[in-house]
């Protein structure tokens, strides 16, 4: 099936990893002014904005819940963010991401905390390159987090995959496309809690499971960048006049 | 316990949600949660221990309000009885007639209040669901005429009172502004034009930089600075040290919303 080699004689991946080796990963938080919280993920060559409004009144008003708060996710991917340009607005893969990376969310926001209201999330892929729905829980996650709203812990989101017969972390564009199976995975590292979960391809059970340990040793390290994005978030010296923005844009 | 105590209350630890608190010895106080043995932060704040609770202040969030605050709050809709008042939190609070000091006819209720004023309010009472009654029937408690509303995080009112209203104090001695801090963020100040601008300008900073320490100092700096008033001085007695020791302004308003949790 695959024409092209997907890993080089030398064990390493065309974009020179290792087969158990992550893309470099960028996370800011706080880079919206506007938004109660946000954060900016880059991912290897993913670009990802997750904005966070809320504890806010629902609309329309029958979604509302009088018992706990709602999680309204929309992943949206920017017309430009694809070589060949995609057609702007939802689709069904847009609703179903946007589906899975809010119940993921839900799962650690004290929802019960703001009765009749709405936490909205708005992911936007400026750029993608395999492994968005990841990279925008990773970002979700955070903005979350920087919006002050009660969680449970943060969640991280990294996937594993097979290509050319090997299991892999963090598969790369060609990688997703060409390759054999594609796992991401939502994890809470503190609990071991699995929040998302999907398979694309096909793996066996002992395949399966060493993709998972992977992703998971994985999500510990992002986990660790979550957390040093917050503190740096607060940690900017007051007399430093330099926003994050301003460093994202560069 | 007590020597913890005191290790805590010095240094401000930034914690994120999930992390460890502390063990059941304390108490899970606002902030946290308890699973277990252990009591994890659910906010991004600072981790604070006071009377045998852990608590973490948020560093942001949405104000949730609590029966008893002070706030500030601005019409949003009328109804034949009753005003709906935004105050800054996820829902919006109703005011019924009874609950101001004025006789209002059914109906009337543009006559008294319209949709943008803005009012000096009580929480009255918060049931389960999050509805709010709020009240002004509580002296001091009035229609906003004047002034001007500035908007900061609910979190960092603390912040803008200081310990013992010190920060409040600062800002209103320097500027001459008639100043009310309301618990939801919403700050009123009154006074002449480019005084309020100094203590706008003073408040942001604090919002802005409420994470350091020593900002006290740094906002008597920056209003020694900037303050229109220091120019007044200037010219009377050319003297910039005699700033800091002028006499405060008269205070008409000196109440502010009640201090919590000074970092």
């Amino acid at each position: 099936m695959v024409e092209e080699r997907l890993i080089g004689d030398d064990g390493l991946r065309e974009d020179g990893r290792k087969p158990d080796q992550l893309r470099p990963i960028k996370i800011e938080a706080g880079v919206l002014h506007n938004a109660d919280g946000s954060a900016y993920v880059e991912w290897g060559k993913n670009k990802v904005l997750a904005a966070v409004y809320g504890p806010r009144e629902v609309h329309p008003k029958f979604l509302q819940d009088s018992t706990k708060a709602i999680v309204q996710v929309t992943y949206n991917m920017a017309a430009f963010s694809v070589d060949d340009r995609i057609r702007p607005g939802p689709n069904r893969r847009a609703t179903e991401i946007s589906k899975i990376i809010g119940e993921a969310l839900e799962y650690v926001i004290l929802t019960h905390h703001f009765p009749r209201s709405s936490v909205d999330v708005y992911i936007e892929v400026l750029e993608a390159s395999a492994g968005t729905r990841c990279a925008g829980l990773t970002a979700a996650s955070v903005a979350v987090a920087d919006a002050g709203i009660p969680m449970t812990d943060l969640v991280v989101s990294c996937a594993a995959g097979k290509a050319d017969g090997q299991i892999i972390l963090d598969l790369g564009k060609s990688e997703d496309n060409l390759g054999e199976a594609d796992v991401p995975l939502g994890y809470i590292p503190r609990t071991g809690e699995i929040v998302l979960l999907q398979m694309d391809g096909h793996l066996t059970k002992a395949e399966f499971e060493k993709a998972m340990n992977m992703a998971m040793n994985a999500c510990k390290d992002i986990y660790e960048m979550q957390k040093d994005a917050l503190r740096r978030r607060y940690a900017v010296g007051a007399d430093e006049d330099k926003t994050p923005t301003q460093e994202v844009i560069e | 316990m007590l020597e913890k105590q005191d290790i805590q209350l010095e240094k401000r630890i930034l914690v994120i949600p999930g992390e460890e608190l502390g063990d059941v010895s304390y108490k899970a106080g606002t902030g946290t949660y308890r699973k277990g043995e252990k009591i994890f932060a659910s906010q991004l704040g600072i981790k604070n221990i006071r009377a045998g609770y852990i608590n973490v202040i948020p560093l942001g969030g949405k104000y949730l309000p609590r029966s008893g605050d002070s706030i500030i709050g601005i019409i949003i809709d009328l109804g034949p009885s009753s005003w709906m008042i935004n105050i800054n939190c996820p829902y919006p609070a109703m005011m019924h007639v009874n609950e101001t000091p004025w006789k209002v006819d059914y109906g009337d209720t543009g006559r008294f209040l319209k949709v943008g004023d803005a009012v000096l309010a009580k929480i009255a009472q918060v049931d389960e669901t999050k509805r709010i009654q709020i009240t002004m029937k509580e002296h001091g408690l009035r229609k906003l005429n004047s002034g001007q509303i500035v908007k900061i995080s609910h979190s960092k009112v603390p912040r803008v009172i200081g310990k013992g209203g010190s920060m409040i104090s600062l800002i209103k001695e320097y500027t001459g502004c008639r100043i009310f801090v309301g618990q939801n963020g919403n700050i009123w100040l009154d006074g002449e034009v480019e005084a309020v601008i100094d203590a706008s300008k003073a408040i942001e900073m604090i919002d802005r930089e409420a994470q350091v320490m020593g900002l006290t100092d740094k906002v008597r700096a920056f209003l020694q600075e900037h303050s229109h008033l220091q120019e007044k001085y200037q010219t009377d007695s050319d003297e910039l040290e005699t700033v800091a020791q002028q006499p405060p302004e008269p205070e008409e308003e000196t109440q502010s919303g009640k201090e919590d949790n000074e970092w």
